[in-house]
């Protein structure tokens, strides 16, 4: 075993919050976007901020995995049924995997054309080329209906998260909160 | 020696005479036909792009040009601007609504000799659930035997449609779709 620890890490509580924000403006920015008119004055700064901001927190979700690899495990809170440490680490995980299988999926509509992706004009990532037929259209829906997925699985968290505090008055949210 | 003069003559016969009508394939597999189109943008300067899946068949009849007709199908999802983000909006509901409309036809209803190799082709054009009539303006390029033992005819054509006739201007109007075509037929 290894030695297990009670407290979230400023680094994992810091990764957590920063994907959360990114998380739901990046989903609210795409939403807001895809309306967007081709007059609008928007209509090519929105994408590139929702581009530039997808490639950045691919990054920091990397190195929170990374970070997450290499920590012990937090003991679960003793309250908590066999059930409830399930159903928790079953979504965790969901929304690990929703998000790299989403920004790869936001990766693959842009560079479908062998065209890389400016990150606030700061470097840019080179394009794959097109691994597959119609990339942009398929990559395109697996984006958009897993961006709901993952908001879905975001309430639910929070839900979660919101009930332990409330009505269980346990120390699971007060654990990413507090020092 | 009589033999071969007679072959001669009948060489020489269907060199000169025009020939009879004939049904041609459009070479879409060697890629020796081509469905372009450019739009303005926005008055700056001007898209173009293409689909590239097509295939269709012509009949040439060089004795009554209006016997001749033409017919051909368009996989509108194929369409390609060199820009994938742009293609995929194209395919979008916004335009082409290319996974509703998936294909758009032409299909001749008249062919007028204008003379000079040069033909008016009239017909049908549906393309995003609408048919409306249209003029393709073509010329021939050649025709004549290629060196694998095919017989080809080319013909090069030129038409406009309004985004706006096919229900295409609901979102943005980019005015006319001029189209920019080639076809290169294999003698059936």
């Amino acid at each position: 075993m290894n030695n297990v620890q009670t407290k979230y890490s400023v680094l994992t509580k810091s990764f957590h919050w920063v994907s959360a924000i990114a998380v739901i403006f990046l989903f609210a920015l795409g939403f807001w976007m895809v309306e967007l008119t081709y007059y609008s004055s928007w209509y090519k700064t929105a994408p590139h901020i929702h581009k530039s901001i997808g490639i950045l927190l691919f990054i920091v979700t990397l190195l929170r995995l990374i970070n997450k690899v290499k920590q012990p495990s937090l003991e679960p809170i003793s309250t908590h049924s066999s059930m409830i440490r399930l159903i928790s680490k079953v979504t965790h995980y969901g929304l690990y995997i929703l998000l790299l299988v989403i920004m790869f999926s936001g990766y693959l509509i842009s560079t479908a054309d062998d065209r890389g992706i400016d990150v606030f004009n700061f470097f840019t990532v080179p394009s794959m080329g097109e691994l597959f037929p119609n990339q942009e259209d398929t990559a395109g829906l697996i984006h958009e209906y897993l961006a709901y997925t993952i908001i879905g699985l975001t309430v639910l968290h929070a839900v979660g998260a919101l009930k332990h505090h409330f009505i269980d008055k346990d120390d699971t949210l007060k654990r990413m909160l507090n020092k | 020696m009589r033999k071969s003069f007679i072959s001669a003559l009948i060489l020489g016969a269907a060199m000169v005479l025009p020939a009879q009508a004939a049904d041609y394939v459009i070479d879409d597999k060697g890629a020796h036909a081509a469905i372009n189109f450019k739009v303005n943008h926005m008055g700056f300067s001007y898209v173009t792009g293409r689909f590239n899946k097509f295939n269709g068949t012509f009949t040439l009849d060089e004795k009554d040009m209006s016997k001749s007709k033409v017919s051909v199908t368009v996989d509108t999802t194929s369409i390609d601007s060199n820009h994938a983000e742009r293609d995929k909006h194209v395919r979008s509901g916004d335009f082409l609504d290319a996974s509703k409309f998936g294909k758009a036809t032409f299909v001749s209803t008249s062919v007028k000799d204008k003379g000079n190799g040069k033909v008016a082709i009239t017909g049908d054009l549906t393309l995003h659930g609408v048919k409306k009539s249209i003029v393709i303006d073509a010329v021939k390029v050649g025709e004549g035997d290629d060196p694998w033992g095919g017989h080809r005819a080319g013909f090069a054509g030129s038409t406009s449609i309004s985004m706006k006739d096919f229900g295409l201007a609901g979102v943005m109007d980019f005015g006319d779709i001029t189209f920019d075509l080639h076809v290169e037929g294999i003698k059936q």
